[in-house]
């Protein structure tokens, strides 16, 4: 088996194991739409605001931080399954076996890679049912859902450091809130022109409120290729800074293993 | 044989399980420290996004703080009485509530003390989110009486919270009923005038907010940071705490009667 192969095989066991826990799927799901739903109900009036974007309503505003948020839940999936893959021991079967080390990591990014490209579907989907327009059409949601892939397995990648630097789940899950700090302060829900003080500031300098922004501009506005590259230059370094955090984080479990 | 246990009995092994779940902050400060962490996330993230829907005619108040604190601090609270839930779960699933079980200590007891532990819990967010308040932009227009509401909101939110954490740990049995918990708490809060004042809600959450008790509680934390505490707007909140308090009690209740250990 070739290194490509091997990569393979580790993601699909990633993917199958994501699709067969759906208790930890639905959530990723449904939480968002549950949270998005009531914001919805809550915050329509405030679209109303002077400075507030031209939008259909609260939702049409709010998508693209919604997906951004399913797509923190499902990451911190990616960090939990290494942790317990540590924890139950496959993770030293796998070592001891000839499969290249970079795989392990690779793999298991693959397979959050792809759920954040379903969620990313799924979610525009259903609040398209719901009488919310993309206005980018078939070809935001499309560059979309790339987007969605790449910051999944950003994020992905930094949950898996954590899990393989603690090996142990419950940390990896403590360390949920965190990530959801970066997200609540950031423009995700309400707009920057809204905002002032030192909130602001704090917000403007959050890459994740480009990166939402630049999402939204798809959902809200039509298809914009600089506001995209902007979200998926974000996701990228947020991949590759995971992805050096995971792999140092696999050398030191190797070390220490040895 | 001995007798049964006389009511100051009841008392005292209530007290002294309150004490323990007291105790038990210093000891495992990491199942406390986020009912004390996520009022102030709440406070700082919630009015620093959302400060501009003050600037909506028909709002209020004009400073968000005033909104959100009494939020805030309702949810502290309510955590913390989530909390002894949890120490209740923990005990459960480690065999150590058994030993309460088979000792001659009335059932009302056991359920008694965890859910003073849980109002005494409550104080400490409380306390923290008032000095919150006095150093901050928010104002108390309400005086005294304003201060008296929000206190007694916070901790019979604790209570009714703790009550709530409770009867799913007695059913349950695991500390993996946490999330049920919390989910429960925050759908609770949500569906309210958590975010912006009924007036102002639209659609279907409209509907839901007007007849969630949550919705008058909401309006007995805030009043005095919104003006006058007058009698109109406190008995609604008095009247729907006092009855999620007994509803949630008497679910407490009859989890503890049904269990064998």
């Amino acid at each position: 088996m070739n290194q490509l192969e091997q990569l393979g095989a580790l993601a699909r066991r990633a993917i199958v194991n994501t699709s067969r826990q759906p208790a930890s799927v639905v959530p990723s799901i449904l939480f968002p739409l549950i949270f998005m739903s009531m914001s919805a109900g809550a915050l329509n009036k405030a679209t109303e605001l002077p400075g507030f974007p031209q939008v259909d309503g609260f939702m049409q505003f709010a998508i693209s931080a919604t997906i951004i948020q399913g797509i923190l839940f499902g990451a911190i999936g990616a960090g939990t399954d290494m942790a317990r893959d540590i924890e139950g021991g496959f993770f030293d079967r796998l070592i001891a076996s000839p499969v290249s080390r970079a795989s392990i990591v690779i793999g298991r990014l693959a397979g959050a890679a792809t759920l954040g490209f379903v969620q990313g579907i799924v979610f525009l989907l259903i609040v398209m049912l719901l009488g919310v327009t993309v206005e980018g059409g078939v070809a935001a949601i499309a560059m979309i859902a790339v987007a969605a892939a790449i910051i999944a397995a950003g994020v992905g990648a930094v949950t898996v450091s954590m899990g393989l630097r603690t090996g142990s789940s419950e940390a990896v899950q403590g360390a949920f809130p965190l990530i959801f700090v970066f997200l609540f302060f950031s423009s995700a829900f309400f707009p920057r022109d809204l905002m002032s003080g030192w909130f602001k500031t704090v917000a403007s300098v959050n890459p994740l409120s480009h990166l939402v922004e630049g999402l939204r501009t798809q959902v809200i506005t039509g298809v914009d290729i600089g506001a995209w590259l902007t979200s998926i230059g974000i996701g990228a370094s947020i991949f590759a800074l995971g992805l050096v955090l995971a792999l140092a984080a696999l050398n030191g479990r190797l070390k220490a293993s040895h | 044989m001995k007798a049964p246990a006389l009511p100051a009995n009841s008392l005292r092994v209530a007290w002294a399980m309150a004490e323990r779940s007291i105790k038990l902050i210093p000891r495992v400060p990491s199942t406390f420290f986020p009912s004390l962490i996520m009022p102030i996330f709440l406070v700082v993230s919630f009015g620093g996004q959302f400060a501009g829907l003050a600037l909506l005619p028909g709002f209020p108040t004009d400073q968000i703080l005033n909104w959100f604190i009494p939020m805030a601090t309702l949810q502290g609270a309510a955590f913390a009485g989530i909390t002894t839930g949890l120490g209740v779960a923990r005990d459960l699933e480690n065999g150590f509530f058994d030993r309460f079980l088979l000792s001659p200590a009335r059932r009302g007891a056991l359920v008694a003390g965890p859910l003073i532990g849980g109002v005494l819990r409550g104080f400490l967010p409380l306390i923290l989110l008032t000095f919150v308040t006095i150093f901050s932009a928010a104002t108390v227009s309400g005086g005294l009486l304003g201060w008296i509401t929000y206190y007694v909101a916070a901790l019979g939110m604790a209570l009714a919270a703790g009550a709530w954490a409770f009867g799913l740990a007695i059913r349950f049995k695991t500390m993996q009923v946490a999330p049920l918990m919390q989910t429960g708490l925050f759908l609770a809060v949500f569906l309210s005038t958590a975010q912006m004042p009924l007036e102002l809600i639209g659609g279907w959450l409209h509907d839901v907010a007007r007849f969630n008790p949550m919705t008058n509680v909401l309006a007995l934390a805030r009043e005095g940071f919104l003006g006058e505490v007058t009698w109109a707007d406190t008995w609604p909140g008095l009247v729907s705490l006092a009855g999620m308090a007994a509803f949630l009690i008497v679910f407490a209740a009859r989890g503890m009667r049904k269990i064998i250990p």
